[in-house]
């Protein structure tokens, strides 16, 4: 496998712990937003400049200087092969736009993968900070404990009335974006999920599919997060995040229970008919196969499928990426053969575990 | 207009990129584009948060020479770059186009000052501030409470920091 630690594993180390409702949300996540006093956005930033500020958060990080953060990891994305950038957009450590337009961009990941600074994105630092589960309150204290790290080394670019400045006026002020990660099978099958939505989006925060902004919503994974970054501080910001969340997961499992209360016998045979297909096809695609783990997934969450647990399909979900099951096989495959591959992937690993 | 991919079918997805002022266009048909955009889930399509905030943006009509064009002295945006774009080039151009961004902002965000937090070199004695103020309204909680003790102890540390920002 590569050179680098991110590439060896489908499934992050922080993400193998668990977190609590993880039958609902799958991860809790907090992006800060920061940029350099006196330095040019990387928008507008001449090569020899971006080229400077990726040199000096390189350098911080190799210094030793942020301790705090545990053993690091300081990749330049120039260094890496197509496959490595695309496994760590997967693995929800990079964003797509460093992977594809940033000039002298850089990441600092920590051993764990639970904290990934991206360098010269759309700002200077997006510092990411994930934890397994229903976690956002813990996750913004110590990830603001991490912004710290970097201010002790760091002047940021701030204003007394506009907060933190960054090259979106969409961030500006907190820099914040807290999201969770869940998984809502229930409230599509039962058609409750528009409603919901909507409401969601009427209070302040925004719906996105898996993979952030502009993506679909596939396997009922959906991403809900703070619209809004100024006018707020960042607890009441977190708190607005935290309680609707709750009302989504109360919601979600009051449409499972009623599910398996009034239509016991057709979401079994849903949930065992995709287990079927998932043990034994021999193409699948991308599309099909997150659908197929949604239904896995609520399936293990009913407890109607002893032989399959949450950790797995945290795994597989990483794994059938085509990024992931190209760098796994070592090189490029056309879209058929990655049906194939992913078929074959998946078909093993639920063969070992049942 | 032929998708510039396959060569083959019609062109139904239309991209402009701006890259540090340098213009690029993308004309493509959905099954190209879909074949792209499995490369890297979530680039390659959907409509982004900057081209709906340059929706947002009051747009004077075509800059005529009449009035002077507004220019960011330190980055070199002007006004209607930042509207093609919705980003800012730097800082100070939160400076140069304040005037205009605030009837935005209204629109896109929550409030038009920021209240959370700040950090501690940048922000000098906004922190402190920040800090007097809400140890003043501990304070107040304190004396409603009836708890002297506490309220004792907050005006000490309260006239410290006051002495200390001058």
């Amino acid at each position: 496998m590569g050179k680098h630690a991110f590439t060896r594993q489908a499934l992050s180390p922080w993400m193998k712990e668990g977190g609590p409702e993880s039958d609902v949300v799958l991860s809790s996540r907090i992006r800060l937003a920061r940029n350099l006093r006196n330095r040019p956005f990387p928008l507008r930033a001449t090569p020899a400049q971006s080229a400077e500020v990726l040199d000096q958060l390189m350098d911080l990080a190799e210094s030793g200087r942020l301790g705090g953060m545990g053993p690091l990891e300081a990749i330049r994305v120039d260094d890496l092969t197509d496959l490595e950038k695309m496994v760590l957009v997967e693995k929800h450590l990079i964003s797509p736009a460093l992977a594809n337009e940033s000039r002298s961009a850089g990441v600092i990941l920590s051993n764990r993968e639970n904290i990934s600074v991206m360098i010269n994105e759309e700002d200077h630092l997006r510092i990411q900070c994930l934890s397994p589960g229903f976690q956002v309150r813990e996750t913004w204290d110590w990830a603001s404990k991490i912004d710290d790290l970097f201010e002790e080394n760091l002047e940021y670019a701030f204003d007394e009335k506009l907060g933190y400045l960054t090259s979106c006026p969409t961030n500006v002020g907190t820099g914040l974006r807290a999201s969770v990660m869940m998984h809502l099978p229930a409230l599509v099958i039962t058609g409750q999920i528009n409603r919901i939505l909507s409401a969601v989006t009427q209070v302040g925060l925004a719906v996105r599919g898996l993979y952030g902004e502009g993506s679909e919503a596939t396997g009922n994974l959906f991403q809900v997060s703070n619209q809004t970054t100024l006018g707020q501080s960042e607890t009441e910001i977190i708190d607005n995040l935290y309680r609707v969340t709750r009302q989504i997961i109360d919601q979600e499992r009051e449409a499972r229970r009623r599910l398996l209360a009034e239509s016991r016998l057709r979401i079994a045979d849903r949930v065992r008919r995709s287990y079927g297909i998932l043990r034994y096809a021999e193409i699948i695609d991308s599309k099909e196969s997150a659908q197929r783990l949604s239904d896995l997934r609520l399936g293990v969450s009913l407890g109607l499928v002893p032989e399959v647990n949450e950790q797995m399909l945290n795994e597989l979900l990483v794994s059938t990426q085509p990024g992931f099951l190209q760098h796994t096989h070592g090189g490029a495959l056309s879209p058929e053969q990655r049906d194939a591959k992913r078929a074959e992937l998946i078909r093993r690993r639920l063969a070992d575990a049942g | 207009m032929i998708c510039q991919e396959c060569g083959k079918r019609p062109a139904t997805l239309h991209f402009t990129k701006i890259v540090n002022g340098e213009k690029s266009e993308l004309h493509i048909c959905e099954a190209c584009a879909r074949e792209r955009g499995e490369i890297i889930p979530g680039t390659g399509g959907g409509f982004s948060i900057h081209n709906l905030l340059s929706g947002l943006l009051d747009f004077e009509p075509a800059e005529t020479g009449i009035k002077p064009v507004l220019r960011c002295e330190t980055c070199g945006m002007t006004y209607s770059q930042f509207g093609k774009i919705g980003r800012f080039g730097c800082a100070d151009c939160y400076r140069t186009f304040a005037d205009r961004l605030e009837p935005m902002l209204k629109r896109v965000q929550g409030g038009k000052v920021h209240v959370g937090k700040v950090p501690r070199r940048a922000g000098g004695k906004m922190r402190t501030k920040r800090e007097i103020e809400r140890l003043r309204r501990e304070l107040q909680l304190s004396v409603e409470r009836e708890d002297f003790e506490t309220a004792a102890r907050l005006r000490d540390r309260i006239r410290e920091l006051e002495r200390e920002i001058g």
